[in-house]
């Protein structure tokens, strides 16, 4: 299945967000996820099923103003 | 002061633009902050080097909404911080013009009410308005963001007449001077106008000494609440002599 991942289109294998992170090889402890513009907390990635053109935020600490 | 935390300091800083990791630390050091501001953005190089680093400088971070348009953006984006960085603290930026950077205030008062109710300890980056500070109030807010100039203007207070009648509206509420300042002198102003910190990052890392600009800022703001708390001296119109006239020799 092709989702959008960080604004990139990916093939992935993946079924939930918890593997997708895995496959892509995030940082799961420091990363915080968003499906379709909704924040998806870290204990619930594994119950999250992505779904063909599903649009995955991964997001990291970043310097800012 | 800030949702129960009193820093020593009242300069709060960004932690952007730095020319490099090893001056960001210093320069923090140098400000002698004890509140810093960070965002949230797809990893890119150097995302581990800055998640030690910020955990280096031992300060509270205070994570924002940056670049967000829209309420839902930025109740997201708050929400992804708060697990990120383990705060419930969150600068809550709502930009509503690209050129400005100007806040939408209907946006941002959407977005407070929902992080308000959810929990955050929300830090509003508003305008000098005093209906839309009342609005944020009501939402839930404890602190207000005033801006001085548009982000990274550098022009200082673009509003002092306004600025000045929104600290006295608001005579309970933190205020914080965030945006737009560009040298020391416009942060001391801000404190001996009596606001309650100052937050800016521009100023400092496109310095030419970044680290040097930060001791500056240290000092002006220290300076300038200083005197906020000793009370400045009214001003005249007209001349008035300080050496006693008392006493003078009869020399003509």
């Amino acid at each position: 299945m092709r989702v959008e991942l960080n604004g990139e289109q990916v093939e992935t294998a993946a079924a939930t967000l918890s593997e997708l992170i895995e496959e892509q090889g995030l940082a799961a402890p420091s990363v915080a996820t968003a499906v379709n513009g909704e924040f998806v907390p870290r204990g619930m990635r594994d119950g999250t099923a992505l779904t063909e053109g599903a649009r995955i935020e991964v997001l990291s600490p970043m310097q800012g103003g | 002061m800030f949702y129960g935390f009193t820093p020593k300091s009242r300069l709060m800083l960004g932690t952007a633009q730095y020319p490099s990791p090893r001056v960001l630390s210093d320069a923090i050091a140098a400000s002698e902050a004890e509140i810093i501001t960070v965002s949230l953005r797809r990893e890119g190089a150097g995302g581990a080097g800055f998640r030690d680093l910020i955990k280096a400088s031992g300060c509270r971070l205070l994570p924002n909404t940056a670049g967000c348009h829209s309420a839902r953006e930025a109740v997201t984006t708050a929400q992804m911080a708060r697990e990120l960085f383990g705060t419930s603290w969150i600068k809550l930026e709502v930009i509503g013009h690209a050129d400005t950077l100007q806040p939408d205030p209907f946006a941002l008062v959407e977005a407070a009410r929902i992080l308000c109710s959810d929990g955050f300890e929300v830090f509003p980056y508003t305008t000098e308005d005093l209906i839309l500070g009342e609005k944020l109030i009501e939402a839930g807010c404890r602190v207000l963001m005033p801006w001085g100039a548009p982000i990274g203007s550098g022009q200082g207070l673009r509003h002092e007449d306004a600025l000045h009648t929104m600290r006295a509206h608001f005579p309970d509420i933190p205020l914080v001077i965030d945006a737009g300042i560009g040298a020391p002198s416009q942060a001391a102003k801000a404190m001996e106008m009596g606001f309650d910190a100052v937050l800016l990052n521009t100023a400092v890392a496109r310095a030419g000494d970044p680290v040097t600009m930060a001791r500056a800022f240290a000092g002006a703001v220290q300076a300038g609440r200083l005197a906020h708390e000793a009370g400045l001296m009214g001003r005249r119109d007209m001349a008035m002599a300080s050496t006693p006239i008392f006493g003078m020799a009869a020399l003509s």
